[in-house]
């Protein structure tokens, strides 16, 4: 299949970015990575410099793949990173315009990489149980409803790939920030410090830079994982409690 | 923003109970006693500062909102999608500055003539032993301009819309969602949001047309 592809090319942060138009023959059983690794080689061949995007597991689980697709962050398909997604959901002669995550938060640091780190201080500043666990026969030790542990776990399949704010017009960080809390909030090893942790992260989410939620829901359509906008809610639900009615 | 909207939202409510007297084919007479009634009692005076403060908060707590949301987005997409969000939750602040903009022309041509000038005529009922202005008198003449009419269908189509996004999103902001009560919330939202607006919309064109036909 002949394709044209629209990229977004950007030396470093400070650089003025522009789109470059490149026509490249793929095929259809490809991933969209493997497609742009094709474009790469293209470009290597040609003595140009690749363009630079952000990959890792390339199996939907580890959320390092982050670009807009047409407009859509990972892409067209519901629930599917972009390196699930596959070149059969394009036609032959189908335009393609890929551009980075943007959000202020999320400078760009390259083309399509973009720096996420701001999601990473977040969950520094209360996204974690701060004793040791145990190994994974301990987990058992405490019983946990089916119920309450799908919930909770509904949350936790959270990537942290930061399509949530790539498609918040307002830049807001809200669905991950919440689906973070409320994985932890859920099981008895989180809920101890959960009063702390709703404050702290949410404090460290507006430091950040991140947007204001205005219950837009485009984060929840486009998350490859389905996080729900009810994660946002009950974050709304737990920060109220922790500052009015918790000491 | 969700507090100041829900209590707007209480506002629209009584207002409406109020004003539908308008519609009671007396000549006003309900309707200017009710308006005496509320021009003049103390406890609605207060109740009304916190109107203005209330409508003022909502305005400044927006325009904040969408200055510190500009700067947050940063860049804009080249390609733009509906997935990006539906066209009314994008457009609250537009849809919210039309409001205002309507409300500014609504109480121009009554609060402040009522509270501000001597323009309106006196009227005293047989039943009762105290003037009060003729403010139906008044409506009744705005409401028989069919340009002052167009503009109260359009700002109040605004308010329908900026209602349909700012109901449901006032519950989930206040932490008030659940899976059992959620639809439910979604669903009166709307038929609140599209009922009041054609109610409120009920009154100039009722009374454009009964003119109408008094000719």
């Amino acid at each position: 299949m002949q394709l044209t592809l629209k990229v977004w090319r950007q030396k470093n942060g400070n650089a003025q970015g522009r789109f470059e138009h490149h026509n490249i023959e793929a095929e259809e059983h490809m991933s969209f990575l493997e497609m742009l690794d094709v474009l790469n080689e293209k470009l290597i061949s040609e003595k140009k410099e690749p363009v630079a995007f952000e990959h890792d597991c390339r199996e939907g689980i580890c959320g390092a793949c982050s670009m807009v697709i047409n407009g859509r962050p990972h892409g067209p398909q519901t629930g599917t990173t972009t390196c699930q997604l596959h070149m059969r959901a394009y036609k032959s002669g189908d335009t393609i315009t890929i551009e980075p995550f943007r959000a202020n938060s999320f400078p760009v640091i390259k083309d399509l990489v973009v720096d996420r780190s701001s999601f990473d201080r977040i969950i520094q500043a209360g996204g974690y149980i701060s004793v040791n666990t145990g190994q994974a026969p301990d987990g058992n030790t405490i019983p946990v409803e089916k119920d309450q542990a799908s919930d909770a776990f509904d949350s936790a399949t959270c990537i942290g790939c930061g399509a949530c704010v790539a498609a918040c017009p307002n830049g807001s960080a809200m669905l991950f920030t919440s689906a973070k809390v409320n994985h932890l909030e859920q099981l008895p090893q989180g809920k101890v410090e959960h009063n702390r942790r709703v404050k702290d992260m949410v404090k460290q989410m507006d430091k950040e830079g991140f947007g204001k939620c205005s219950n837009v829901g485009a984060c929840s359509v486009e998350c490859p994982k389905e996080i729900s906008v009810e994660n946002i809610a009950a974050l709304n639900r737990h920060y109220l409690s922790s500052v009015f009615v918790k000491k | 923003m969700s507090l100041t909207g829900l209590f707007l939202i209480s506002f629209l409510i009584v207002h409406l109970l109020g004003n539908l007297q308008l519609l009671i084919p007396d000549g006003g007479k309900a309707f200017n006693i009710y308006a005496h009634f509320m021009s003049t009692n103390i406890v609605i005076k207060f109740i009304s500062i916190g109107l203005y403060v209330g409508i003022l908060l909502h305005a400044i707590q927006g325009i904040i909102i969408v200055l510190d949301n500009r700067k947050a987005k940063g860049s804009k997409y080249a390609v733009n999608t509906y997935e990006n969000g539906n066209w009314l939750s994008k457009n609250m602040a537009l849809l919210g500055t039309f409001i205002l903009f309507f409300l500014c022309v609504h109480m121009g041509d009554f609060w402040y003539k009522v509270k501000f000038t001597d323009t309106l005529d006196l009227i005293t009922y047989p039943d009762i032993d105290y003037q009060v202005k003729d403010i139906y008198q008044r409506v009744s003449m705005a409401f028989g301009n069919v340009w002052i009419v167009v503009i109260y269908i359009v700002g109040l189509i605004a308010l329908a819309l900026h209602l349909i996004h700012g109901f449901q999103s006032a519950f989930t902001t206040l932490g008030l969602q659940h899976p059992k009560y959620t639809p439910a919330i979604n669903v009166i939202g709307i038929l609140f949001s599209v009922g009041i607006s054609l109610l409120y919309a009920l009154i100039p064109l009722y009374m454009y047309f009964a003119k109408l036909s008094n000719y």
